[in-house]
């Protein structure tokens, strides 16, 4: 926790945490030693690589193009794996 | 208002269903089973519209009645002994995650052996779980107290789960005079339904059991542990309250001869009862003994003992059970912790009786007073734990 | 059916509601199926989830990757604590307390809190007839405490509880529970198996659960990258393998009705699944023809083809 640790008076109570979905502020793509990279051109928008992502780190953008939320993504590499098409490739993580 | 007789366990069902409860978790065990039989009834008849889950065991009568709480509902369970024990780890669930679930014990003794009478070791093992403990004493107190313990447990400030005790057999099974309220009057004192601030609901998502890192845990005790104790206040009230209404009003503690008493017996429930016939008697021989009955356990009352005990000059406690390893019994230990500063506490005596049912009888009461009568002539102080019933 | 099957990918909702950010390990199974069975529940919600992996990895105080309402209490109790919820809301809502609102009850539970410690409360909510689904991700050991093995580990798996050595051969030297079976014997209305190799199988037969009337109960393979021992891009694909030799068989009950779900139009040998899992190294010859045999009995049980013969 970034923030104010809380005390015995801020706690709320019974140690619930009222913000639903709150680990979205916790960027998960630190785990990561490899990153996907989709070749928008390769793809057909089947939607298995979305449908298959552990992190739901797949989204649909504005464009309507498949996305990968490189906040998330922890480079499984199981998008690549099952891409029909070899849209997605793996490779190293750039430090 | 009318007067009935009633076994005193069927007075906590009879509280429950005029309390309206939402759902009952119940599994049977001896000596409470009367209670989820007569509930049952209640249920099949249409008298109580409550949910009746035969659950497989305490240890789920207790989770359900989490889940049930959590999502709302007014909830009872009521245990023994062997089924006390195994809720344990779910205690503390329900006491942390500030849930307002009354249950009643029916005082069982623990295995080993196999024993169905009563004594207190099954709530005195789980006396640190964070729940408001209440001794009763009689049909009344078990009828007035569950009535008050739903009030007590959801009030806003509180929050906590409350377990009524009252002795296995001895109480559970006996038949006694009962001052019954009405719905009406129930109605005046208890709102019918629960309002439930903090709950499981699709409307506000919420996260109950997260994982407790470090960082936060001790918080989380220490809030948990200040609410105990802040609960007091609010049972002082709702006592208030309820004799304001209907005429029976209820302290920590209840005195019986101790006004100008040098010596005292403490003890917890029905037992008091015959306690009280020995003061009579020894007081007939002009000994200055009285009696305390402790009904508030936890919160422990600890401003209320310090004052009643003032001028007393040796307290004698009875306790039914052992706390193992030396240190006699639970009340007698509570006692001697919180009187240790005193500048003129009294010597504390140990005596530990009634176990796995054994009657304590007048004679066994009027040994002990004179054993306190006794210490205060400082003839006999220092801690020693005297198993005054058993055959060594 | 009063609802619409999924038919496709394009049909599964968009909404997520078990949120990124969690701790899963890369290639999690368990994650994949959560994310699947809540779009087949909607927000109308509340789960119950006992101890372990996704527990851990979902709600790290203060973050939480529920966005429905979500109670972890124990181990042993995802079930009674689920029979407690659902008795709450039908009493709530008949005496009028909240409105009345169809509100799914679900549970998460993986092996070991299914199989062993938490397989009371599961028979005794299944008996009762409450009104939910229990979803069990078998992962086929104690994953969240680093690999012990579990009623659900298979025959001939490692795990750090059963390793194999001179005296236990094989490892795990028994077969699991056939937990579906098991909980099929209660006669509820609905049971079945799935794999997330199969997504749309997967969210249809939680959608059915979700729908009928009294409990339901959906057994879900979940492969985990670090306890099978397979680099976390390959989840889906030891999956699929272990539908094509008919170690995972796929199939629903209905109502007492059984009916295969997914059949493999061959059966490939067991092998070519062990092969993939590092914590099948050890097995001999005859070990990995023990397995096979079992698998094939099971196989011509439920109406699967025999195997192939093996092209190694």
């Amino acid at each position: 926790m970034s923030e104010d640790k809380p005390t015995v008076k801020t706690l709320p109570i019974a140690g619930i945490i009222f913000e639903p979905g709150s680990s979205r502020k916790y960027y998960t793509g630190s785990f990561r030693n490899q990153r996907p990279v989709l070749d928008a051109k390769l793809c057909t928008k089947c939607g298995m690589c979305w449908v298959y992502c552990p992190d739901a780190a797949i989204f649909i953008n504005q464009e309507g193009m498949y996305e990968i939320d490189l906040r998330y993504c922890k480079g499984c590499g199981i998008c690549a794996e099952v891409c029909a098409r070899k849209a997605i490739k793996m490779v190293d993580e750039e430090e | 208002m009318r007067r009935i007789a009633i076994e005193c366990a069927h007075a906590a069902s009879l509280a429950v269903k005029l309390a309206n409860v939402d759902v009952i978790a119940a599994y049977p065990i001896t000596p409470q089973t009367h209670i989820v039989e007569r509930l049952a009834e209640y249920v099949a008849s249409g008298e109580l519209d409550a949910e009746y889950i035969n659950v497989e065991s305490e240890h789920s009568a207790m989770s359900a009645c989490i889940g049930a709480s959590a999502a709302g509902a007014r909830v009872y369970t009521s245990t023994a002994g062997q089924g006390l024990a195994l809720m344990h780890e779910m205690l503390f669930i329900a006491a942390g995650n500030r849930l307002p679930i009354v249950m009643g014990v029916a005082n069982r003794c623990l295995s080993p052996n196999l024993n169905i009478w009563g004594d207190h070791s099954d709530m005195m093992a789980s006396r640190d779980c964070g729940w408001i403990q209440i001794y009763a004493e009689n049909a009344q107190e078990i009828f007035d107290h569950t009535l008050q313990a739903f009030k007590i447990a959801e009030d806003e400030r509180v929050l906590l789960p409350v377990a009524v005790c009252f002795d296995g057999f001895h109480v559970t099974h006996v038949i006694e005079p009962l001052i019954a309220l009405d719905q009406e009057e129930v109605d005046r004192f208890l709102p019918k339904h629960r309002k439930a601030i903090y709950r499981l609901t699709p409307d506000q998502p919420s996260t109950w059991g997260p994982v407790g890192i470090p960082d936060i845990q001790t918080e989380l005790k220490v809030q948990n542990e200040l609410a105990l104790n802040a609960s007091k206040k609010v049972i002082l009230e709702v006592w208030r309250e309820f004799g304001d209404l209907f005429g029976r009003y209820y302290a920590p503690l209840e005195t019986y001869r101790v006004e100008d008493a040098e010596a005292a017996i403490i003890i917890a429930g029905g037992f008091a009862g015959t306690g009280r016939m020995a003061v009579d008697k020894m007081r007939e021989e002009g000994k200055k003994i009285g009696l305390i009955k402790l009904r508030l356990y936890r919160p422990f009352p600890i401003q209320e003992i310090k004052e009643v005990l003032s001028g007393i000059r040796a307290v004698a406690v009875v306790d039914r059970a052992i706390s193992a390893g030396g240190l006699g019994g639970p009340i007698y230990g509570d006692l001697r912790n919180i009187l240790y500063d005193e500048m003129d506490r009294p010597a504390i005596l140990s005596f530990i009786a009634g176990l796995g049912g054994r009657d304590i009888t007048v004679k066994d009461f009027i040994r002990i007073g004179e054993r306190a009568l006794k210490a205060v002539s400082k003839e006999e102080v220092g801690h020693k734990v005297e198993f005054i019933q058993a055959r060594m | 059916m009063s609802w619409q099957a999924f038919k496709s990918i394009k049909d599964i909702p968009l909404e997520e509601y078990f949120t990124p950010g969690h701790r899963a390990c890369q290639g999690c199974g368990e994650t994949i199926t959560v994310r699947l069975v809540l779009k087949a529940a909607g927000p109308n919600v509340i789960v119950v989830t006992a101890t372990g992996c996704l527990e851990v990895v979902s709600s790290p105080y203060p973050y939480t990757s529920w966005a429905v309402p979500w109670y972890h209490v124990a181990f042993e109790n995802a079930a009674a604590v689920a029979s407690g919820i659902e008795a709450a809301l039908k009493v709530l809502m008949r005496k009028k307390v909240i409105p009345e609102k169809k509100i799914h009850v679900v549970c998460f539970a993986g092996d070991g809190g299914t199989a062993d410690i938490g397989f009371q409360a599961l028979s005794g909510a299944l008996e009762r007839g409450h009104d939910f689904l229990y979803v069990c991700l078998d992962n086929e050991a104690y994953m969240n405490t680093g690999i012990q093995r579990s009623g659900s580990t298979p025959y001939g798996a490692w795990t750090t509880t059963s390793p194999p050595g001179k005296v236990r051969p094989a490892g795990q030297m028994t077969f699991k529970k056939d937990l579906p079976a098991i909980v099929a014997a209660h006669g509820i209305p609905y049971v079945a198996t799935a794999t997330v190799a199969y997504p749309l199988d997967l969210i249809n037969k939680a959608k059915k659960g979700l729908e009928v009337n009294g409990p339901a109960y959906l057994h879900v393979y979940t492969p985990c990258p670090p306890g099978w021992r397979f680099p976390s891009e390959k989840t889906i694909e030891v999956s699929r393998v272990g539908v094509q030799t008919g170690v995972f068989i796929l199939y629903e009950v209905e109502n007492g009705q059984f009916r295969l779900t997914v059949k493999p139009a061959r059966r490939k040998p067991v092998i070519e699944y062990l092969k993939m899992q590092g914590r099948f190294r050890h097995l001999s010859e005859k070990d990995i023809e023990l397995i096979q045999r079992y698998v094939d009995e099971r196989c011509s049980k439920y109406g699967l083809p025999p195997v192939e013969a093996s092209t190694t």
